[in-house]
């Protein structure tokens, strides 16, 4: 538990040091079957900041994405090994409940996947499940506005949610994942089915979001981590070959590996 | 993306390769016309520089052109900034190689002063600094980078000598007080030259290292000694 992040790679590179991380993964190996997806994988996810995963497709990013919240406990075939601790816990223990792990670590996925039902009910719904027993119209405003989404969408909270433009509706589903409370928010390629216009707003978004909220992303896109994230992985075949400050990592990195990938003369 | 983006640094290098080379060219020109008080030369001197003006202005809206359409990161993106730097500095040294060629022009039409300094030598030390700067960043040299930046020191030194001998002879032979000037303005042009060839050396430091250097000589000088000493000890 106490051991500090390690990095496959050239042996030079010092990754940094969190200091007070929300969720640590340790030795994390994930197995599809006989294919080993994750090889040993050690990575504090800091508290506030956005850390974001990336890599070619096929490296493992998304399953390491997916086993903060136990999301792999979903395929058959998935079998995990080593430790996540969401505050010194290990939410693989066995008398974790998984539902719980979710409720703390919620997630937002890449195609916008709101309920077919109003705004009004996307948010309450979730958080009514949860256990909320509060004012329901305080709630929806509440995360509406936190997912900047209120202004655009007030007063017509009980129209289809489906009726949303793509963007809309990924805010429409942070605000879902923030009503409930969580701690950590998990994003897989969030904005890979929105244009550039919807894609600033969710930026944007992140970037107020991780006051209160610890943010994981997976992107394909290396600007965008470029651009909002605090903290980059970088993953290829399995392995986490560098972790460092985002603005080190595209300036000067430290791996071979990482610089031909983000600099598009890989393979 | 890393095609389009490799050809166009292609392009981009040929365009720098051609200016340092005019700019190495025109320092030479330069120092040469003061050298033997031609005037044709120090003319072209002046004409040249017109035209790496020009290329001065492209290769910069070439790296503009670059960030905004390829937004380059890692060592592409330190390449394309150090170019930007680079690229400066080799116009000011083009327009210090102008200054020195209207002092060379000056000059023929003055009376020679009987002046103990060297400005043949110190002219050498400057156009080896800027072509010594212009080989790091040809073959990628940190160390050759290093070694340049170092030995700016030498034309600091000569250039405060200069002034003293200036000085002292205004004193002694007021008349040649015009000349004189002419003079202490060449060396100082050609250590300002050198100051230019260091800023090359840094950029090139940082374009390869990733190690922004400026404003650390001492400690890396040191460290460096340091490093030299333990390897001949070995």
């Amino acid at each position: 538990m106490n051991e500090t992040p390690t990095v496959n790679g050239n042996g030079r590179h010092q990754p940094p040091v969190i200091e007070n991380a929300a969720l640590t993964a340790r030795n994390l190996n994930i197995y599809y079957g006989s294919f080993h997806a994750v090889k040993g994988v050690n990575l504090d996810i800091e508290k506030n900041k956005i850390t974001a995963l990336i890599g070619p497709s096929g490296c493992g990013k998304s399953t390491v994405l997916r086993s903060f919240n136990r999301m792999n406990d979903l395929i058959g075939s998935a079998r995990v090994e080593g430790n996540v601790s969401l505050h010194g816990m290990n939410i693989y223990e066995k008398d974790v409940d998984p539902v719980m792990i979710r409720r703390k670590i919620g997630m937002v996925f890449q195609k916008p996947n709101p309920f077919p039902k109003s705004i009004f009910d996307n948010i309450v719904w979730g958080a009514r499940i949860n256990g909320y027993r509060g004012d329901a119209n305080e709630l929806v405003e509440r995360s509406l506005r936190q997912a900047a989404l209120w202004d655009e969408v007030k007063d017509k909270l009980q129209q289809n949610a489906l009726a949303l433009s793509g963007g809309q509706q990924q805010r429409l589903c942070i605000a879902r994942a923030v009503a409930i409370e969580p701690e950590i928010l998990l994003m897989d390629e969030p904005c890979s089915a929105l244009d550039p216009i919807a894609t600033t707003k969710i930026e944007d978004l992140m970037l107020t979001l991780k006051e209160k909220y610890t943010i994981a992303i997976v992107t394909h896109n290396m600007q965008q981590a470029a651009r909002v994230s605090d903290y980059t992985a970088f993953f290829y075949l399995g392995d986490l070959i560098e972790f460092d400050v985002t603005q080190k990592l595209f300036t000067s990195p430290s791996n071979k590996q990482t610089e031909d990938y983000i600099t598009g003369r890989f393979g | 993306m890393a095609v389009h983006l490799l050809r166009e640094i292609d392009k981009l290098k040929k365009q720098v390769l051609s200016l340092a080379a005019h700019v190495e060219e025109n320092v030479r020109m330069a120092t040469q016309s003061v050298e033997n008080r031609d005037q044709t030369l120090a003319g072209k001197v002046i004409a040249h520089d017109r035209e790496i003006d020009i290329t001065e202005v492209d290769v910069e809206e070439e790296c503009l052109k670059i960030l905004a359409l390829h937004q380059p990161v890692a060592h592409d993106l330190r390449y394309i900034v150090a170019i930007l730097k680079i690229n400066h500095d080799l116009e000011r040294i083009s327009d210090l190689a102008v200054n020195i060629a209207e002092r060379a022009i000056a000059l023929t039409n003055l009376p020679e002063p009987n002046v103990e300094f060297d400005i043949i030598k110190m002219g050498d030390m400057a156009r080896e600094m800027v072509s010594r700067s212009l080989d790091a960043m040809i073959n990628r040299d940190t160390e050759l980078a290093r070694k340049n930046w170092f030995s700016d020191d030498e034309i600091d030194d000569m250039n405060a000598a200069n002034h003293s001998i200036i000085e002292a002879q205004i004193r002694k032979a007021p008349d040649l007080l015009e000349p004189l000037l002419n003079l202490l303005s060449v060396s100082r042009c050609l250590e300002r030259i050198a100051d230019h060839a260091t800023n090359i050396s840094k950029d090139v430091i940082y374009m390869i290292e990733g190690d922004i250097v400026r404003h650390r000589k001492k400690t890396l000088k040191a460290e460096a000694e340091q490093k030299a000493r333990d390897g001949s000890a070995d």
